[in-house]
């Protein structure tokens, strides 16, 4: 009987110990970096070790809100962050308008054609992306050829390099990478309503609005209700690779979301201190933000998405 | 018959109905146009001669065709080394994310691992939060992971939704297969190596091509990771060539393109340079998307399920 029970409990343990490496990986590489957050205690200058840094406290937290530059330069820095998210969240229900009018096309391969030309975008970089756009609104780039053939602008248009407007055209980027891809959930949701509805919605004497309207959205709604939780849970989170890459000394002021910030205070002027102290504001903010979603998703729809 | 009464169908459409078909034709003819062209611009202006793609004028078909610029690509400087870092890290990546996804998605279906529940949790909360990205490039540092080849591969070997992807589909398989096998004394690594893989393929071939995708495009960790330039992929060389190209053409706008125009056909310009490595680039996702877009797709959608 004893040794009965032993055997089942090294067997147990056997099997954590096959994982045991693979856990390791995971607290040295995911885990351990929180201990990095110590810096934002210290007076940490990057040529002296970190044993050398003298504990500053607080100072660094309170320079975020005190020192004048620091502010001004925050603030601008939110403005971009809550703007772009604000943006991206207002559009988060195109990619189901596109899903929806996608499903109205009954020509199976030009829907497969449109599917597959769209979601392809997804699957390149954002380098290759800036290049694209780069190739294509540079001053010799094929926009600029064409208005000037069409006789519209008189001298080449350095889109990329302009202050102007630059939440919205950084969206449009962001919807050309990802429209298509986002579509694809909710065209998996489509073909899995219940055809009888339709049917029944055609004896009726339904038109294809009245059907959009009254048995694909609604329908819909749970999928678009789940990923704008989501990406309410993300609003900080809009990654620094995308703006990294568009990033230029014209743009910079209104192209500097939050994460390139952050990336921006260390790598570009060497104040890794202050950058920690703000990607853990950011980190503790996040969690806070997706666990609320999480939670007004559990109460509204009964459903967590954690 | 049937042909007729589909026939019949369409004679009842409504105008309203046929407008509704008409524009969504139009919107997504569109859409897929300003998908598709600025791929096919950039590679019409790789072939077409090289003084012209510089001034801009090949807008939708080429020009003076050749393929010099590929030849040359082999010798511009760097490339190649890039090329073999991207290759490698694509390789040694993927294998290393598939067999780990594939190992721990069958170990987290064991209901009789000691503590499954923590760890598999332990893992998957590495979806939700990070520390951010300085903290952890201090800590790559202080684990001689900068300007190191294994800086690329082992943070990304534990990948918690390739491991959600893998567990979903494991737990899918009747329990039965593996109760036989160890009736018949397999041990639990026999179990995962003689049924589970050849069972799992699909899953693995999902995750092989997310991972693939991810380790070909990735071009963040390069850039807090490594200064060495004989370990840039090629994302990171092609950024390269586009930031000089963006503030030469910052600075000399339009007195460039008037001295470029003088050049020869087929020598080298900072257009033809730039857009052939980006089709260089692009190329492999080209190539492999169209062909694998139902495993992503089956990815996405048992990571909906899931997420």
């Amino acid at each position: 009987m004893f040794h009965k029970i032993d055997k089942k409990k090294w067997y147990s343990i056997k099997l954590f110990l096959f994982v045991l490496p693979f856990i390791a990986l995971v607290l040295l590489f995911s885990y351990y970096p929180l201990y990095g957050w110590l810096y934002a205690f210290y007076d940490y200058r990057p040529p002296r070790p970190f044993s050398d840094a003298e504990f500053v406290g607080l100072k660094w937290f309170k320079s975020l809100v005190e020192n004048p530059v620091k502010v001004a330069q925050l603030w601008q820095v939110l403005k971009n962050t809550f703007a772009m998210s604000g943006i991206t969240l207002g559009t988060s229900w195109l990619p189901m308008f596109f899903a929806v009018f996608l499903n109205e096309i009954k020509c199976v391969p030009f829907r497969k054609f449109v599917q597959t030309v769209t979601t392809l975008p997804n699957f390149i970089s954002w380098v290759l992306v800036y290049s694209v756009a780069f190739s294509l609104f540079n001053s010799t780039g094929m926009m600029n050829t064409l208005l000037l053939n069409l006789g519209l602008i008189k001298e080449p248009v350095l889109f990329l390099q302009s202050s102007e407007h630059v939440w919205l055209t950084q969206w449009l980027w962001l919807t050309w990478k990802n429209l298509g891809w986002a579509a694809i959930m909710y065209i998996a949701a489509i073909s899995s309503i219940d055809d009888e509805l339709f049917q029944a919605a055609k004896v009726d004497g339904a038109t294809r609005m009245q059907m959009i309207r009254y048995i694909t959205i609604p329908s819909l709604l749970p999928t678009f209700f789940v990923l704008l939780m989501m990406n309410i849970g993300n609003f900080l989170s809009n990654g620094m690779e995308q703006y990294y890459v568009f990033q230029n000394a014209f743009n910079k002021e209104s192209i500097q979301v939050l994460d390139l910030y952050v990336y921006n205070l260390a790598m570009g002027s060497g104040s890794y201190s202050v950058s920690v102290a703000l990607s853990m504001l950011k980190s503790v903010v996040s969690v806070i933000l997706l666990v609320g979603a999480n939670a007004v998703s559990k109460l509204t729809r009964g459903e967590s998405f954690l | 018959m049937s042909k007729v009464r589909v026939k019949t169908a369409k004679m009842h459409q409504s105008f309203g109905d046929r407008m509704v078909s008409l524009v969504c034709y139009i919107v997504f003819s569109i859409c897929a146009l300003f998908c598709l062209y600025p791929f096919y611009y950039i590679f019409i202006n790789t072939i077409s001669a090289n003084d012209l793609s510089s001034r801009g004028v090949i807008l939708f078909w080429p020009q003076g065709i050749h393929l010099k610029n590929y030849a040359s690509a082999l010798g511009i400087d760097g490339l190649f080394q890039a090329a073999k870092i991207s290759v490698m890290r694509t390789i040694i990546g993927t294998a290393g994310t598939v067999s780990a996804s594939a190992f721990l998605g069958f170990m987290f279906s064991q209901e009789k691992m000691w503590h499954r529940k923590l760890w598999y949790r332990l893992i998957v909360a590495t979806m939700y939060f990070n520390a951010g990205i300085i903290p952890w490039f201090l800590i790559m540092k202080n684990l001689h992971l900068t300007n190191n080849f294994w800086g690329y591969i082992l943070p990304v070997i534990v990948s918690p939704f390739h491991i959600v992807l893998t567990k979903t589909f494991v737990e899918s398989i009747p329990k039965e297969l593996q109760e036989a096998a160890e009736i018949d004394g397999a041990g639990i690594m026999t179990v995962f190596f003689k049924i589970m893989i050849p069972v799992i393929k699909p899953i693995m071939a999902t995750v092989a091509i997310f991972a693939a995708v991810n380790q070909w495009n990735a071009f963040q960790d390069t850039l807090l990771l490594v200064t060495d330039t004989k370990l840039y992929p090629l994302q990171f060389v092609l950024y390269q060539y586009l930031n000089q190209a963006s503030s030469l053409s910052a600075l000399a706008n339009t007195s460039s393109s008037s001295s470029l125009a003088a050049a020869a056909a087929t020598t080298q310009t900072a257009t033809s340079i730039r857009m052939t490595i980006t089709v260089i680039v692009v190329l492999p996702i080209m190539m492999v998307y169209p062909f694998f877009q139902k495993y992503f797709v089956k990815g996405i959608m048992i990571g909906a399920v899931k997420g």
